[in-house]
């Protein structure tokens, strides 16, 4: 186990420069000279000058990229544009928000999809079976920042009993676990959670029925087992891949909320990349995209390294 | 007598059955895909939206550019306008018809471009296998390691908005899966024993890959490719919700829903029309794809 840890630690390196590079070449197909992503295009060209010699712009390529990575690993991912303040700083709280927000979707995405891909799976062919697997391909086929406008119409604007904007009271971005605030979380995570529903339930489906159909669930059951001891079972041989299925979900909520954090304002880091792209706040769009993809690595290995230490079936070669 | 015509009738009915079971392979996928309902309902609603948008000039009772001052924002049902109109008077029926022309297009055009560079890259690194696969292999995990919806945004916001750019992210976007997928089943064919045997009789690289690899690995990595075509209309639309992709005053779902979004306390019934749209098209290509994966027996 141990050295497989550390191989599958020194694996996920090369994977990390890699994204770092493809974050790095964001900003030279950018339209336009990437200079212009660091000053203001009123600058006067003596300044431009300077700044393209303090930021080495004028050397070659792959040094340009070594210049980017020394900065980037010691926490300096550039300034905004449009506010002028260091990008990290902004991402810090953003990031929070949309951690909060992707974390309740998954979890809710995950205990329906287990729920429904449960049952589905355990009562094939029957009318939950087939009523399971609808709602699983209506959540994987609905545009989900669309789903979020139908719940702002119905339980905001016809109703009135939910918050349609913002994390919290009066606008505010700083979250908290108190009512106030979770009421504008409740729209949100039910949209952002209905795609890893779908997800899971069909996943859950399928191994859920594998498992049904294997010989030691009939054994169990001559040997006597009632429903729940089979289910602890069948629980326990699922639970390895239903984990990961998960992890995965996480990590592609936190990359995939941009959408509906622009629904409902949710001051995450969705939010800040649409008003990056607005205003064209390259270094923004560039240190949030890295950080995300980043984080999506990490989650990645986490999801192999646990699996791997759950499933004894796997082999770590 | 009488035996002799029962025997001759057995007969006849075995020969039928032999002439049936010898039916071609794409014939048997054809006669399931027809006894599905779901499918063949899925399909047969493509298709009239397919001839509603190719028809949308001879159709539509309005031009989709002109806009009324007095006639905004009015709501499902009126005389003239049978859906409403939006936020600068344009009747909402006669957009939704051109609209749908984009959103179809930049829902198909980049898998349809990821699915010829897809199958190209990852043919070529099954088949070829070593260093060829490695690196083939190597640089599309790299682009795993982002978030489809994540890496659609970052490209394509790098790149600014327009059509162009949006299918090129796009395109991107849905070239590494295809290709994990292409060079999982060449790997599956490669090794079999009528591959080893054309070569042995003297078939060379290329007329293998063409007559014995591509025909057995073209039909699963279509179906997969199929499925990718509701996840890209949703993405398509989802970067112009964000006014990436397509700009005003162009007609696009993803753009109407954009622009109709300051309508949603007005005419909240109408704001939501468009996405209604992408929801209906992207679930019947989702089930037409699942039908179509079990007529031709593709497994995964």
């Amino acid at each position: 186990m141990f050295f497989y840890l550390i191989r599958r630690l020194i694996y996920a390196i090369p994977i990390a420069l890699a994204v770092g590079f493809v974050c790095f070449m964001l900003v030279q197909i950018a339209p336009g000279d990437p200079i212009n992503a660091i000053v203001p295009p009123d600058a006067p060209q003596d300044v431009v000058d300077q700044v393209r010699r303090d930021y080495g712009l004028d050397k070659p390529l792959p040094v340009q990229f070594g210049i980017w990575l020394l900065k980037v690993v010691q926490g300096d991912l550039g300034r905004s544009l449009a506010t002028g303040r260091p990008v990290w700083s902004d991402l810090q709280s953003a990031i929070g928000n949309t951690l909060t927000l992707a974390a309740t979707a998954s979890l809710l995405g995950f205990i329906l999809g287990c729920v429904l891909g449960g049952l589905a799976g355990t009562f094939r062919g029957s009318i939950l079976d087939r009523a399971a697997v609808t709602i699983a391909v209506a959540g994987v086929s609905v545009p989900h920042y669309w789903l979020g406008m139908v719940l702002v119409v119905i339980f905001s604007v016809q109703y009135n009993w939910l918050p349609a904007m913002g994390a919290g009271p009066g606008g505010s971005a700083d979250w908290a676990w108190d009512w106030e605030h979770m009421q504008h979380l409740v729209l949100p995570s039910i949209t952002l959670a209905v795609i890893p529903m779908g997800i899971v339930t069909r996943t859950v489906r399928g191994i859920v029925a594998e498992i049904m159909n294997q010989e030691f669930v009939v054994a169990l059951r001559g040997k006597g087992l009632t429903g729940w001891g089979v289910f602890l079972h069948v629980v326990k041989n699922a639970a390895p891949n239903v984990l990961a299925v998960l992890g995965l979900q996480l990590g592609y909520l936190m990359g995939g909320s941009i959408l509906v954090e622009t629904v409902f304002s949710w001051p995450g880091t969705g939010l800040l990349l649409n008003s990056a792209i607005f205003q064209r706040d390259l270094p923004v769009l560039q240190g949030t995209i890295l950080v995300l993809s980043l984080f999506f690595v990490a989650l990645n290995l986490l999801v192999d390294i646990v699996q791997t230490a759950l499933d004894p079936r796997i082999k770590r070669a | 007598m009488s035996t002799t015509t029962a025997a001759e009738a057995e007969l006849a009915v075995q020969a039928r059955q032999a002439a049936q079971t010898s039916d071609g392979y794409w014939k048997g996928v054809f006669k399931r895909v027809r006894r599905d309902k779901v499918t063949m309902f899925c399909a047969f609603i493509l298709f009239c939206m397919l001839l509603a948008i190719i028809f949308a000039p001879v159709i539509a009772p309005h031009d989709p550019f002109q806009g009324s001052m007095i006639r905004r924002l009015r709501p499902i049902g009126t005389p003239n306008h049978l859906l409403g109109t939006d936020e600068l008077g344009r009747d909402i029926l006669t957009r939704l018809l051109y609209g749908g022309r984009l959103s179809w297009f930049m829902g198909i055009v980049p898998v349809a471009m990821a699915f010829v560079i897809g199958t190209f890259l990852g043919v070529l690194a099954g088949f070829a296998g070593g260093k060829v696969n490695m690196l083939i292999m190597r640089v599309t995990d790299v682009f795993y390691a982002f978030p489809s919806v994540l890496l659609a945004v970052a490209i394509s916001g790098a790149l600014g908005a327009g059509i162009l750019n949006a299918i090129l992210a796009l395109t991107l976007v849905f070239v590494p899966p295809i290709i994990r997928v292409a060079e999982s089943v060449t790997q599956g064919v490669r090794n079999l024993d009528f591959v080893d045997a054309a070569r042995a009789s003297g078939a060379g690289a290329f007329t293998v890959v063409r007559v014995h690899v591509l025909g057995n690995v073209l039909g699963p990595i279509f179906i997969y490719a199929t499925s990718l075509i509701s996840v890209c209309m949703i993405l398509a639309s989802g970067l112009s919700f964000l006014g990436l992709g397509t700009r005003p005053p162009e007609a696009e779902w993803g753009l109407m829903l954009n622009t109709l979004r300051t309508a949603i306390y007005v005419q909240p019934w109408v704001a939501v029309l468009p996405g209604a749209c992408i929801f209906v098209t992207s679930i019947c290509f989702n089930l037409v794809s699942d039908g179509l994966r079990q007529a031709m027996d593709v497994k995964g």
